[in-house]
C-alpha cells in the first residue's frame, strides 16, 4: 500500500510541474496572437478592433505573470480551459468533441496491435527457426516506412483504386450522429482504414519485443525446470515463459497508451480525422494559445495516467517491484 | 500426506539389492547442426542402482551436465542426441526408454520417475510466482485429483522436510536466501516421490557452510525416503563423502567407474589419480599436491587413440592409435565390478593392435 501512496505523491508533483511548464511555454513563444488574428483578417478588420479583441480574450489588463499563473490554476480547477481564439468557443468543448474520436480509433487500434503483436511474438519466440521467422523482416519493413507515406499509400490503394474504404472523415456526413446501428457501423467502416494503417505500422515493435523476450526467457532455468516438472506445454508456454516475457511489453504498452492522445497528428492529417491531433495542428498554426495549452494539458495528463497504469500493472505482475511496507 | 509417508517408509525398508533403476547405454550427444558437429558425449554407459548415490565427477566441459540434460531429454538446442538409450526400471518391474517416450508419456514420467535439481538455485524458481504455487504446480500436473488445499498442505510438508518453515509457501523467491532457494528446489524435486534424483552441481553457487548443510540434508533424506541419486559435481572431495559409487568423466567419456572408496584409495585411471592429487586430504599423511598438466582436448578435434594421452605421464606408443574401452582393471584382487578405460589395464587390446603391452605402473596399482 505504501508503494501506491508514494507513487501517487510522485505523480501529483509531476502533474504540478507539467501544468506549470504548460503555462510558461506559450508565453515564451514568439508572436502576438491578436496581431496574428488581425493579419489573417487581411484588412477586413478595422484597426480599432484590435483593442476589442484584446478585451474579449482578457489580454487587456496588465497582470503580472505570477497573477496570471494563479488565475490559470484557479480556472483549471474549475474545469475552465479558456476560450479558443480561433473558434471563439470554450476550449473544453472542442477537446470534449475531439478526444473520443482519437481515443476510440487509436486506442482500439493500439490494443489490437499490442494483442496481435504480442501473440505473434510469443509464437515466433517459442518456436524459433520456423517459417514464421519471416514475419519479422516483413513487419519491420512496414514499421520502418514513414507513417504518412504508408497512410497515403493505403488511401491510394484501398480508397482511390479499389474503393473499398472512404478516404477521409470519420463517419458518413449524411448521417446525424446518433447512437444507432447505422451510425455506429458507419463509424466502424470509416475507422477501418486508419486503424489498419496504425496496426500495420506499429505491430512490428510488439512482435520484435515479445519475440526477443521470449527467446531470452525460454533459456532461463525456471523454464527448463517447468519442463522438467512435466507441466503441459501450454502451461510452460503461458504460465512460465510468456508470463515473464510480457513484463517489458506491459510497460511499453502503457506508455504507448499515453502517446495515443498526442502521437496521432499525422494519421489525423492524412485521413482528415477530427481527433485531438488535428485540433492541435490547427491551434499551433493559428497561435490559438488557449486551445494549444488545453491540448498539451490533455496530452500530459494522458501520459501521466498511462504511466500510473504501467506502474500499477507492473507492481501487480512482478512481485519484485513491490516494496514491502 | 500420511499416505505418502507410508510409501516412503515401506520403500526405505525394502532390502537393498543391486537392482538397476536407471541405465544409460551408449548415449551420444552432439552440439551443432552443421557438417562438423562437436561430439560432446561418446557412447557413455552408466548404471544407477536402486538406493545408490552415484557421483559423476570431471572438470568443466567434460560433459557431466550434458549427460544429465540428455538423459532427461531437456537438452537445449543445438544439442542433439545421436544415439543410445536411457532405460528407466520402474518399481513394479516395468522398463521404459526415456529417449523413445512419446511427448505425452514423457511429461507424465518427468518428475514422477526422475526429478532434477539444477545448478543455478538462483534462477530455478520463477521470480513472479510464490514458492508455494510452484510446488503446487508440480503436484497438480501429475496428480490432477489433488485439490488446491491438499496440494498446499503437501507443499508445506515438503518445505518442512527440507528444514524450511512451512509459512514460507507464501514467499516469493526473491525473499529467500540462496541456500533456502536450493532447499526449495530439493523439496520440489521430492514432491512426487521420484525414484531417481539427478543433482547437477546443487551446491556450486553456495558457500561451504551451506554446501555442507545441503549435502547432509540430501544424505539424510535419501536415508529416509530411499530414492537414488546421481550427484554431478567437479568437487571430487565432496563426492568421496557422500557417494557410494563414483564415475569419472573425461572429454565426453567415462574413464573410471568404481566404489567411492576404491576411487579414493585405489584410483586406476591416470586422470582419476591426477584428480585425487589435486586437493589435500583431510586426514592421513601429508602428500605432495600435483595438478594435471595441460588442458582438456578440443571436443571438436579429438586426437586419435586415448583423449587423455597428451596429459598422461603413463602414455606409451599404443595410446596414440588405440581407443581405450572400459574394462576391469588389470590389478589382481580388485573389485570385479569396477571399470577403467586405460590401455595400461587392457593388454589384450594393445596386443590386438600390434603393440607391446606395458604393465600397470605401481601408482595405478595401489592396494
Amino acid at each position: 500500500m505504501r508503494f501506491f501512496v508514494r507513487r501517487g505523491i510522485f505523480y501529483l508533483i509531476t502533474l504540478w510541474a507539467a501544468v506549470t511548464i504548460n503555462f510558461i511555454i506559450p508565453r515564451l513563444m514568439p508572436g502576438d496572437p491578436v496581431k496574428a488574428i488581425m493579419a489573417r483578417s487581411q484588412g477586413k478588420l478595422d484597426s480599432s478592433a484590435e483593442a476589442a479583441i484584446r478585451t474579449l480574450f482578457g489580454l487587456d489588463t496588465d497582470k503580472s505573470v505570477f497573477q496570471q499563473y494563479l488565475d490559470y490554476w484557479g480556472l483549471l480547477l474549475h474545469g475552465n480551459l479558456g476560450t479558443s481564439f480561433m473558434f471563439g468557443v470554450p476550449v473544453v468543448d472542442i477537446i470534449r468533441q475531439a478526444l473520443p474520436w482519437t481515443i476510440g480509433l487509436v486506442g482500439i487500434a493500439t490494443i489490437i496491435s499490442f494483442v496481435v503483436g504480442t501473440l505473434i511474438g510469443t509464437g515466433i519466440g517459442w518456436r524459433r527457426g520456423t517459417w514464421a521467422d519471416n514475419l519479422l523482416p516483413i513487419s519491420t519493413f512496414f514499421s520502418a516506412v514513414p507513417y504518412f507515406w504508408l497512410g497515403l499509400l493505403c488511401v491510394a490503394l484501398f480508397s482511390v483504386t479499389l474503393q473499398w474504404f472512404p478516404s477521409n472523415g470519420s463517419y458518413d456526413r449524411a448521417l446525424i450522429p446518433h447512437l444507432d446501428m447505422e451510425f455506429i457501423s458507419s463509424v466502424l467502416y470509416y475507422g477501418m482504414l486508419p486503424a489498419l494503417t496504425i496496426v500495420i505500422s506499429s505491430v512490428a515493435g510488439w512482435i520484435l519485443g515479445m519475440r526477443n523476450m521470449m527467446v531470452t526467457v525460454s533459456s532461463e532455468d525456471y523454464v527448463t525446470v517447468a519442463q522438467a516438472k512435466g507441466l503441459g506445454e501450454r502451461k510452460v508456454l503461458f504460465g512460465y515463459a510468456a508470463r515473464n516475457a510480457i513484463l517489458p511489453q506491459v510497460s511499453s504498452f502503457a506508455l504507448s497508451l499515453g502517446f495515443i492522445v498526442g502521437g496521432t497528428l499525422v494519421m489525423e492529417m492524412v485521413f482528415s480525422y477530427q481527433g485531438i491531433g488535428y485540433v492541435l495542428y490547427q491551434a499551433v498554426s493559428t497561435y490559438d494559445y488557449p486551445l494549444m495549452q488545453g491540448c498539451f494539458l490533455i496530452i500530459t495528463i494522458a501520459v501521466l495516467l498511462a504511466n500510473l497504469v504501467a506502474d500499477v500493472a507492473y507492481a501487480f505482475l512482478d512481485p519484485r517491484t513491490r516494496q514491502e511496507g | 500426506m500420511s499416505a505418502a509417508t507410508t510409501t516412503y517408509e515401506d520403500f526405505a525398508a525394502a532390502p537393498p539389492a543391486r537392482e538397476p533403476v536407471l541405465e544409460i547405454r551408449n548415449l551420444s550427444v552432439e552440439y551443432g547442426y552443421d557438417e562438423s558437429p562437436t561430439r560432446v558425449l561418446r557412447d557413455v554407459s552408466l548404471t544407477l542402482h536402486r538406493g545408490e548415490v552415484l557421483g559423476l565427477a570431471g572438470e568443466s566441459g567434460c560433459g557431466k551436465s550434458t549427460l544429465a540434460y540428455a538423459a532427461t531429454r531437456l537438452l537445449p538446442p543445438p544439442g542433439l542426441i545421436t544415439g543410445g538409450e536411457v532405460l528407466f526400471h520402474d518399481r513394479d518391474g516395468g522398463t521404459r526408454d526415456i529417449l523413445r517416450l512419446s511427448d505425452r508419456d514423457l511429461r507424465a514420467s518427468r518428475w514422477q520417475d526422475l526429478a532434477i535439481v539444477f545448478q543455478g538455485a538462483m534462477n530455478s524458481l520463477n521470480p513472479v510466482y510464490r514458492v508455494g504455487k510452484q510446488l503446487v504446480d508440480a503436484i497438480q500436473a501429475h496428480l490432477p485429483g489433488v485439490g488446491k488445499k491438499e496440494a498446499y498442505e503437501r507443499a508445506e510438508h515438503l518445505l518442512e522436510l527440507v528444514g524450511i518453515s512451512p509459512d514460507r509457501v507464501r514467499s516469493y523467491p526473491h525473499q529467500l536466501s540462496g541456500g533456502m532457494r536450493q532447499r526449495v528446489m530439493i523439496a520440489m524435486a521430492l514432491a512426487l516421490e521420484p525414484q531417481v534424483l539427478i543433482m547437477d552441481e546443487p551446491t556450486t553457487a553456495l558457500d561451504v557452510v551451506m554446501q555442507r548443510q545441503i549435502v547432509e540434508q540430501i544424505a539424510e533424506l535419501r536415508e529416509r525416503l530411499g530414492f537414488s541419486v546421481v550427484f554431478i559435481t567437479h568437487d571430487v572431495s565432496l563426492l568421496i563423502e557422500i557417494a557410494d559409487r563414483i564415475a569419472i568423466m573425461y572429454a565426453g567419456e567415462i574413464v573410471e567407474d568404481a566404489n567411492a572408496l576404491d576411487v579414493y584409495r585405489r584410483p586406476r585411471h591416470p586422470y582419476a589419480n591426477g584428480l585425487l592429487h589435486s586437493f589435500p586430504p583431510l586426514r592421513g599423511e601429508r602428500r605432495e599436491l600435483g595438478g594435471i598438466p595441460g588442458s582438456p582436448p578440443d571436443l571438436g578435434r579429438l586426437p586419435s587413440g586415448c583423449p587423455f594421452r597428451a596429459r598422461c605421464e603413463f602414455a606409451f606408443d599404443a595410446c596414440a592409435t588405440v581407443r581405450p574401452r572400459l574394462t576391469p582393471p588389470a590389478v589382481p584382487g580388485d573389485d570385479p565390478r569396477r571399470r577403467v578405460a586405460c590401455l595400461r589395464h587392457d593388454p589384450e587390446a594393445v596386443a590386438a593392435a600390434g603393440f607391446d603391452p606395458v604393465p600397470v605402473p605401481p601408482e595405478l596399482a595401489v592396494r
